[in-house]
């Protein structure tokens, strides 16, 4: 019962996430340590090499998808998480509390931004 | 006294043999936190023939030990998240009727998961991390539940 249920839950999220991330996504953000390291096009070849402290990571973006090519992180995770294109998709490297986001972009990422915040 | 000593340094010393085993088999999944969760077999276990006390005891130095031989300060701090919130959810849910050992475990395994992730978020600065939270409670499922048969089995051979 509970394993189903807890089965359900998970698929049920999963597919919500795929229902908002339907599409392809036209651009990859790159936020290291909770800060906006950038954002650049899915769709312009490009090599970005983030040197920490912590480490290196090499992000290749080419031909409408994102990967990391290269990692000295220890657990070698954010390499081996592959390619991502889907709007929403992630790609994580927790030891140098780095993620890579691919967003809608354009008029979609715009739309989450709120016009105004009242303190 | 000094038997209860031997028994929880003996489980201890077999769970961190499973760590061992988990550092260096390697697992076939691009997503950081799925794993087996061998050592948890120890603790599932012990929940059925320790105190409380004593199975917090095995999991908190096992975790400690197993991320110093191991691991690094950052997978110290997920496996405590870890560990903790799924010794409290285990230990609830054993006194809940019509729990078997193996929906224990895998209620363990679950929270376990969701414990980590939740630091992961919490270090990353970033909510995005919870892009991984569907497929860190299916594994939590499938391994909680792994975990928890081959517990059972275990318990019936210890209780002949």
């Amino acid at each position: 019962m509970l394993a189903a249920g807890l089965l359900l839950a998970a698929f049920l999220l999963f597919l919500v996430m795929r229902l908002r991330g339907q599409g392809d996504g036209e651009q990859v953000r790159v936020t290291v340590d909770g800060k906006t390291y950038g954002t650049y096009s899915l769709f312009e070849e490009r090599k970005l090499c983030i040197r920490q402290e912590s480490g290196t990571n090499v992000i290749r973006i080419s031909g409408g998808t994102v990967w990391v090519e290269e990692a000295d992180c220890p657990d070698g995770y954010c390499v081996r998480q592959g390619k991502i294109h889907r709007k929403n998709g992630t790609i994580v490297c927790l030891p140098h509390k780095l993620v890579i986001e691919v967003t809608g972009g354009g008029d979609g990422g715009q739309e989450l931004q709120p016009d105004a915040v009242v303190h | 006294m000094g038997k209860k000593v031997a028994t929880c340094a003996v489980l201890v010393a077999l769970a961190m043999i499973f760590s061992y085993i988990e550092a260096i088999l390697p697992i076939p999944f691009g997503v950081p936190g799925v794993k087996l969760g061998l050592a948890n077999l120890v603790v599932v276990t012990g929940f059925y023939i320790l105190r409380p006390g004593e199975v917090f005891l095995v999991s908190a130095v096992r975790i400690l030990l197993s991320s110093l031989l191991f691991g690094n300060a950052l997978s110290l701090l997920y496996s405590l998240a870890g560990g903790i919130l799924s010794f409290f959810v285990m230990l609830g849910l054993k006194h809940v009727k019509g729990f078997s050992v193996a929906g224990v475990s895998l209620a363990g395994g679950v929270a376990h998961n969701i414990g980590q992730i939740a630091v992961a978020a919490w270090v990353v600065k970033n909510t995005a991390v919870l892009y991984y939270l569907p497929a860190l409670t299916a594994a939590g499922v499938a391994a909680g539940l792994l975990m928890g048969i081959l517990a059972s089995r275990v318990l019936a051979v210890l209780r002949r």
